[in-house]
């Protein structure tokens, strides 16, 4: 053989070589809701869709929530610590034993003093690496966690302002960055830069262009507002989430008709929340759809103050009873599910409530009549939403559907459509506000993966306006002890028990119309395996493969 | 020439204060809360203080007014609430993707515009006339995000043709003009071109139909000159006309047309701005804002100047 045939021999060898790796490289494109990049630094903005994609694939928690069944309510369990308990002396104090052997993707290790320091991030203003864009997303989601303490290397103490047993729920969402690669990105800004805030600012804004978790996934390039690439982590501690997949490309497309577009053109393999009108075409072409129940809920939050029409029980369950889910969904071409609560049998929150929400428009007008309405005698409501938000579905269409609804039960519904984010606003100024605008009734959804969220901010008579969410004003001290009751099970059955008891008696207060739970729809290629939609927000990308 | 260039110039000085001005002031009517991308409705009252304590949107209006404008004026529009990165460095790369695709629309909409306009205009009160002027209103009327999602679903859907999204395989870090690239600007290339496609035809069909009428036509054509010639003649007069209407497109484009870059998620002005508005992102709105109306001014003068270059009149005027 001459020179030249070796050269294109060895020329034709390569590029075969490199075409073969290419063609084996599994890559999944997916196309987020968000209209950005969630941010990478630790701790996503976002919602829960930023916790799902540059949160639980990039870093680990002390906890975490368990992805992988479907069939049941995801639960919490060990992550980056093993395991956890309440001192028996003082509850306000928690020991958490950590993992052996973690490693960041930077190849340093998670240990105590990486648990410190990603506390002190959010909570310790005085600490170097303090970071207040951070603290928003974290505080409001740990209200009680004050500081951490190393014990030894494998061992922190956690303090909360007060007996708090919903802690380890709460730590699912504080996500463990690399202090030391952080401060690799210090130690690079430059000396001009003398101003220690400044300085931190920097090196956080480097560190999110390139961040360092301990994650089954790391990053490889990101182009903020376009697009995150997300490569294998294979030293991941995980055997079982060790990914299969090479590559993860994560593309904002907040416009449904560009996402499903996007799915049906080959773009991506896989889009969150399709257009519900393009659901029967995805299907048609041969894509899958995934759905299952979310902690999530779709509801009226009704109002309790002086002179609201909710005030009588009697309208309150009627209002509940009126209200024909299974017609609804299917306007919604299937993607919800029915509430009949928070959290629906099964759920070890769910209890057994006395009053049993179900379609029953013979008894929702018995019980209207009784309270002295009738068609010639309507009860007028007003509800404020919008429409359009984040979790709020359908907003227009389905309180459409409950105005006519109700209509049959004798309530007379009027609607006050207004902007998502003052609508947002307007949560937690409460009903007695002036921006309720005369309404007894508010429109958000909320998620309900922890019981704070889902059910103590809606009752608790230290939570109404404005320090959290209970626009309505319900309360009073029997809920009050419930909640102090479940805030003080620091045994994971017991604790369970007293939050089934508190969601028992919130159902039968009655102080929601519970509508729907959203299903968070997704579609994806056949070529995506793997594929587990656990009763979550979230959903595990390590454990799925790529045909 | 100088001394009107110069006077130009001064007059766009409380242009530029008014702007700054009313840009700062309806992006803090607007209701809403200025931190609602870093903290949740749930947060606690005194977290609630600390943050706005934090961003200095606890302190009056005024203050707020003259640190933002004093860094403006030193090129640092602050740093977006939501993400942390610089506004500038956002804003920059936005203007240059949505230049890139506003020049390409404005040239393709100002060729055809141009097109249509003087084939009316010549062939004024013929088939060819209407048809022409047809296409132009139709240019002018159709809603062009539903163009965009119907091109969509033609081109990218159905046929495979073109991407739907993005500006790039790799995003618009990575731009060159090669195919890979080009093709996943032509669809909204194409729907962006249609708005000054019908406006500059229409401008330019009312321009030539009065031109053609004029007695210097008369005077052109009795000197012996063909009809190519006078043709000539008609597209000098009918030039700046048509050159300040494109101008004016472009400035209209370059504000980003937030539908279609949303449609498209074309990484530009348009789909900062929706991202800016949703997250209530004040220091992003305020930032891009100010840097559009900025460039809309000095494309205005620059559009201004050239006219003065085309016709002399209009200085002396």
């Amino acid at each position: 053989m001459t020179s030249l045939g070796k050269v294109l021999c060895g020329l034709a060898l390569t590029t075969a070589l490199v075409t073969a790796a290419a063609a084996q490289e599994k890559t999944l494109r997916i196309g987020m809701t968000a209209a950005d990049i969630p941010r990478t630094l630790g701790q996503p903005d976002q919602g829960f869709e930023g916790n799902r994609f540059t949160g639980i694939p990039i870093y680990d928690g002390l906890t975490q929530w368990d992805l992988s069944k479907e069939k049941e309510p995801s639960g919490v369990i060990p992550g980056a610590a093993t395991e956890w308990k309440a001192d028996d002396a003082d509850k306000t104090k928690w020991v958490f034993k950590l993992r052996p052997g973690v490693k960041f993707h930077d190849g340093s290790s998670l240990n105590a003093d990486a648990i410190v320091w990603n506390v002190q991030k959010v909570l310790d203003k005085a600490a170097p690496h303090f970071d207040p864009s951070q603290v928003g997303v974290t505080a409001s989601r740990m209200p009680t966690l004050r500081t951490a303490r190393k014990i030894d290397d494998m061992t922190v103490e956690l303090t909360t302002s007060e007996p708090d047993a919903f802690l380890p729920i709460n730590l699912t969402n504080l996500f463990i960055a690399s202090p030391a690669h952080w401060d690799a990105k210090l130690k690079a800004v430059p000396a001009s830069v003398t101003d220690p805030a400044e300085r931190s600012k920097q090196a956080w804004a480097a560190f999110a262009a390139d961040p360092s978790g301990s994650g089954p996934f790391r990053v490889t390039r990101f182009v903020p507002r376009e697009r995150l690439e997300l490569a294998k982590f294979p030293e991941y501690w995980d055997e079982k989430r060790r990914p299969k997949i090479d590559k993860v490309v994560l593309l904002p497309l907040p416009e449904a008709n560009a996402r499903t577009a996007a799915l049906l053109s080959g773009q991506v393999d896989w889009i969150e929340a399709p257009a519900p009108d393009a659901v029967p075409q995805i299907k048609s072409r041969g894509f899958v759809l995934y759905q299952n129940a979310q902690p999530h809920v779709w509801p009226w939050q009704l109002s309790f103050a002086e002179g609201s029409p909710w005030l009588d029980k009697r309208v309150r369950h009627a209002a509940n009873l009126c209200v024909n889910r299974a017609e609804l969904k299917e306007l919604l071409g299937g993607m919800m599910a029915e509430a009949t609560g928070t959290y629906e049998p099964g759920h070890p929150w769910h209890g057994n409530p006395k009053f049993q929400i179900k379609y029953d428009p013979a008894a929702a007008k018995k019980l209207m009549q009784e309270a002295g309405h009738s068609a010639a005698k309507p009860l007028k409501v007003k509800v404020q939403t919008s429409a359009s938000g984040s979790g709020q579905m359908q907003p227009i269409p389905m309180n459409e559907y409950m105005q006519q609804a109700l209509k049959e039960c004798f309530f007379d519904v009027e609607l006050d459509v207004i902007e998502w984010n003052t609508l947002f606003t307007n949560w937690r100024h409460g009903a007695k506000d002036q921006s309720a605008r005369g309404a007894n009734a508010i429109n958000v959804t909320y998620a309900a993966m922890d019981p704070f969220f889902g059910m103590v901010r809606f009752t608790s008579t230290k939570t109404f306006p404005p320090v959290s969410n209970n626009w309505g004003y319900f309360g009073n001290d029997e809920f009050d002890k419930l909640i102090a009751d479940a805030r003080t099970a620091f045994e994971a059955k017991a604790r369970d028990a007293a939050l089934a008891k508190l969601h028992a008696r919130i159902v039968e207060e009655a102080p929601f119309v519970w509508v729907a739970h959203d299903v968070g729809p997704r579609a994806m290629s056949t070529k995506v395996k793997g594929v587990v939609q656990p009763q979550s927000w979230f959903i595990d990308l390590a454990t799925m493969s790529m045909e | 020439m100088l001394s009107y260039l110069a006077r130009r110039f001064v007059y766009t000085v409380p242009i530029l204060i008014g702007v700054s001005l009313v840009c700062f002031g309806l992006v803090h009517i607007a209701p809403g809360d200025p931190l609602v991308s870093v903290l949740p409705p749930d947060a606690s009252a005194d977290l609630q203080k600390v943050m706005l304590a934090i961003y200095g949107f606890d302190r009056p209006y005024a203050e707020q007014f003259a640190k933002w404008i004093w860094r403006a004026l030193n090129g640092d529009l602050g740093s977006s609430i939501a993400t942390g990165r610089p506004v500038t460095d956002e804003v920059i790369k936005a203007v240059g993707n949505t230049l890139r695709l506003a020049v390409v629309a404005t040239f393709i909409g100002f060729l055809l515009g141009s097109l249509f306009g003087f084939v009316a205009g010549y062939f004024r009160d013929t088939f060819v006339d209407k048809l022409a002027s047809a296409l132009s209103v139709l240019g002018v009327s159709v809603p062009h995000y539903w163009l965009g999602m119907v091109l969509v679903i033609i081109f990218a859907a159905q046929l495979g043709w073109l991407p739907p999204t993005g500006a790039g395989p790799g995003g618009s870090s990575d731009w060159e003009w090669d195919w890979a690239h080009i093709r996943h600007m032509v669809l909204p290339a194409i729907t962006m071109s249609v708005i000054p496609m019908g406006i500059v035809a229409r401008t330019v069909r009312a321009l030539v139909a009065d031109i053609l009428n004029q007695e210097f036509i008369v005077g052109l054509r009795a000197k012996g000159l063909t009809d190519v010639g006078v043709l000539l003649h008609v597209i000098k007069n009918a030039a700046p006309t048509a050159l300040a209407v494109m101008g004016l497109q472009l400035g209209y484009l370059l504000g980003g047309s937030i539908l279609i870059e949303t449609v498209f998620s074309w990484p530009g002005t348009g789909n900062l701005l929706n991202a800016a508005i949703f997250q209530r992102d004040l220091p992003l709105l305020q930032g891009t804002i100010l840097v559009l109306a900025l460039f809309f001014v000095f494309l205005n003068l620059a559009v201004d100047v050239l006219q003065t270059a085309l016709d002399p009149r209009i200085q002396r005027a």
